[in-house]
């Protein structure tokens, strides 16, 4: 059983605006029959650029059904310019947030908008030139990235829950893996201010991979009812033990490589890998 | 409120069904006054023990079986994978297994998974079906090597009602020197089955799917058949299934069995008579709305139809409006982005795919509750295609 807002099941089971305008200033189409869901947006635009009517139709699941409506009410009347901005969140927020399974059909929603003010404006879609990495379901990677950049994903299962991109076949994961990390990395550009740390001795990494663990992650992890001790360094290899409540957990190595790894790479020296002790 | 049971029209019965009342009843006693442990040396929890014997001896008379051949397990899944995982741990030279593409996630997922679990190396073939979900015997036999440890191939299937020959499989299996076991958990209680006259070596099946409670498994095990244990603990089960007994829910599926023995002749003409009521009339009422399998190698209490141009999860929550349940291969109620396997095994296309609906009906329907819904189903569908953008370019 999905877990549906009221907000969402009225949309669904009233869905307003429905059909699709004649003569339409501006058409959206994304989605197909073969990925489940598919929008077709239209809208009427008037001489000072406001839009004065929007309606929808969907194939897809009940999520997509409330999302098409819900985008059409936010629509009308505001200004193209305004439209523009309308994201993914916005949309699921104006529905009192959706199952996080179900995030792509807020994108979907947005996709269908940009693709309807493209058509008005005459401009060409962005985000369609891009290189497709799901084969599956026809996700690009600059779709993708956006995605990635403007909700804050930090999994691949993320991604999917979003954009659908490695929910068929699965066999774009890697790529997927690779973009997450590369856009993950632009996002969080620091200024690499620090000089290129010097060779260390290993009895150096150690007392510092110590001062970090107990300065900043031991603390972190007790808060959680966990704690990690270094058992071993071999070249770059860091060798720990997740305790307490660490132990057993089931995101202990989303713990140890997103947060463990990524501290002492910033604080001790950029090329070391964090390993849980087999 | 919490929806009671007489306030919904309830046609999910492959999903669960509901406990009989006759059979919490005879449960009852076991929860509360008759608390023992069967292997205890007192009577008091020795009298519990002679009640599990009688329940054993239904169960096998249901399926045509010797009680010592039936294991009580806790669900239809610890079924499939002690069987498939004891037919590894006999032949551990022996790396390839056959089954189907159409197999419930408790075969389907194992078979993926055992490189992982087993830390060795399987070569699996999945049998293809037709586009009426039957299998291709010829294409079985050529399948079968000597490296074949087991055949796994399911009774009937769970989204389509489609059965199986097994009992001719397992025979061209055994003629190759292979253990064949089948998941049974659709078919047993609905279609006659006599296994002291077939090859079947292994056999799952499940309580809930016929009127005993969640958490009640069998598998049966042919006499003779070599076999070893996946939960190893105490002496229950003569040593096949270790962990105490579920007494009362042994009890249950016991009772459970007998009423099934009783009402297979309902369930094969009235249950039969009412799932083909409710198909014939969404079929005439409803345009472009498909029957997914084969029409008569079938269940008598399935119907899988398509409705083209909607998906699945929206009929489902109209319906739910109604408090009709049933269940969608769509790919929306299972939180995975793919339409059913077994759908698409079959060949259905996507625009049928998503929009397929799988009723299964039991002997506590009725004839009101049929007609109630081909009554509102029609307009179920025509309200979602009205909102598809599919549908008017047909």
């Amino acid at each position: 059983m999905w877990d549906y807002t009221d907000k969402v099941q009225e949309h669904f089971i009233n869905p307003k605006n429905v059909g699709e305008i004649k003569n339409a200033s501006g058409v959206g189409n994304v989605g197909s029959l073969a990925c489940g869901d598919a929008l077709k947006l239209t809208i009427q635009v008037d001489e000072n650029d406001i839009i004065t009517d929007a309606k929808f139709k969907t194939f897809g699941c009940a999520s997509a059904i409330a999302s098409s409506s819900v985008l059409t009410e936010m629509l009308i009347g505001k200004h193209i310019d305004e439209a523009k901005h309308i994201t993914n969140d916005d949309i699921a927020s104006a529905l009192g947030g959706l199952p996080k399974e179900k995030m792509h059909c807020s994108v979907m929603g947005r996709e269908a908008l940009e693709a309807a003010i493209a058509d008005f404006t005459g401009t060409i879609l962005p985000m369609a030139q891009g290189e497709v990495i799901c084969e599956c379901f026809g996700v690009t990677d600059l779709e993708i990235i956006r995605a990635i950049e403007e909700n804050n994903l930090r999994s691949v299962e993320e991604i999917t829950n979003f954009t659908k991109a490695g929910g068929g076949c699965g066999k774009c994961e890697d790529r997927l893996r690779n973009l997450l990390d590369d856009t993950v990395a632009k996002s969080s550009d620091v200024p690499k201010a620090q000089e290129k740390k010097k060779r260390m001795t290993t009895l150096q990494k150690i007392k510092k991979i110590e001062e970090v663990l107990e300065r900043e992650i031991r603390p972190t992890l007790k808060k959680d009812g966990g704690s990690i001790e270094l058992i071993d360094v071999d070249g770059d290899f860091v060798i720990v033990s997740l305790r307490g409540s660490c132990s057993g957990c089931h995101s202990s190595q989303t713990t140890l490589k997103e947060y463990v790894e990524k501290k002492l790479r910033e604080q001790v020296l950029d090329t070391l890998i964090v390993e849980e002790e087999k | 409120m919490p929806l009671d049971h007489e306030n919904v029209i309830y046609l999910d019965n492959n999903a669960t069904t509901r406990v009989a009342p006759e059979v919490v009843e005879t449960m009852l006693p076991y929860l509360s006054n008759y608390y023992g442990n069967p292997s205890s040396m007192h009577n008091f929890g020795g009298q519990v023990g002679a009640a599990l014997k009688d329940a054993r001896a239904s169960v096998a008379e249901l399926i045509g079986a010797a009680p010592e051949e039936i294991v009580f397990t806790s669900c239809g899944t610890e079924s499939d994978s002690t069987a498939i995982l004891s037919a590894l741990c006999t032949f551990p030279e022996k790396r390839h297994i056959v089954t189907t593409r159409v197999e419930h996630p408790a075969v389907k997922s194992l078979c993926e998974n055992l490189d992982t679990l087993t830390g060795r190396k399987h070569r699996i073939t999945w049998l293809p079906v037709e586009s009426d979900g039957t299998l291709d015997l010829e294409q079985f036999r050529q399948s079968l090597t000597e490296d074949t440890a087991i055949v796994s191939v399911m009774w009937a299937n769970n989204e389509t009602g489609v059965i199986f020959p097994v009992e001719e499989m397992a025979q061209i299996a055994h003629d190759h020197g292979v253990l064949f076991h089948t998941d049974a958990v659709q078919a047993v209680g609905k279609v006659p089955i006599n296994l002291k006259e077939t090859a079947i070596d292994f056999l799952s099946l499940s309580g809930h799917k016929l009127h005993a409670p969640k958490g009640i498994g069998v598998l049966y095990v042919k006499k003779g058949t070599p076999y070893v244990p996946f939960l190893n603990g105490g002496h229950q089960e003569n040593g096949r299934r270790g962990g105490t007994e579920n007494v009362a829910s042994i009890i249950g599926l016991g009772k459970a069995c007998q009423m099934a023995a009783a009402n297979m002749e309902e369930e094969n003409t009235r249950v039969k008579a009412l799932r083909d009521k409710l198909e014939k009339g969404l079929l005439e009422n409803i345009p472009k709305a498909l029957l997914n399998g084969h029409k008569d190698k079938r269940l008598p209490n399935t119907a899988n139809i398509s409705f083209e141009y909607v998906e699945g999860e929206a009929i489902l929550l109209h319906m739910n409006q109604l408090n009709i349940c049933a269940s969608s291969g769509s790919a929306c109620t299972s939180g995975s982005l793919e339409p059913s396997h077994v759908l698409r095994a079959m060949g259905v296309p996507f625009t049928a795919a998503h929009g397929s609906i799988r009723f299964s009906l039991s002997v506590y329907n009725t004839e009101q509750e049929v007609d109630f819904v081909i009554e509102k189903m029609p307009s179920i569908i025509a309200n979602l295609r009205a909102l598809s953008p599919f549908w008017e370019e047909e």
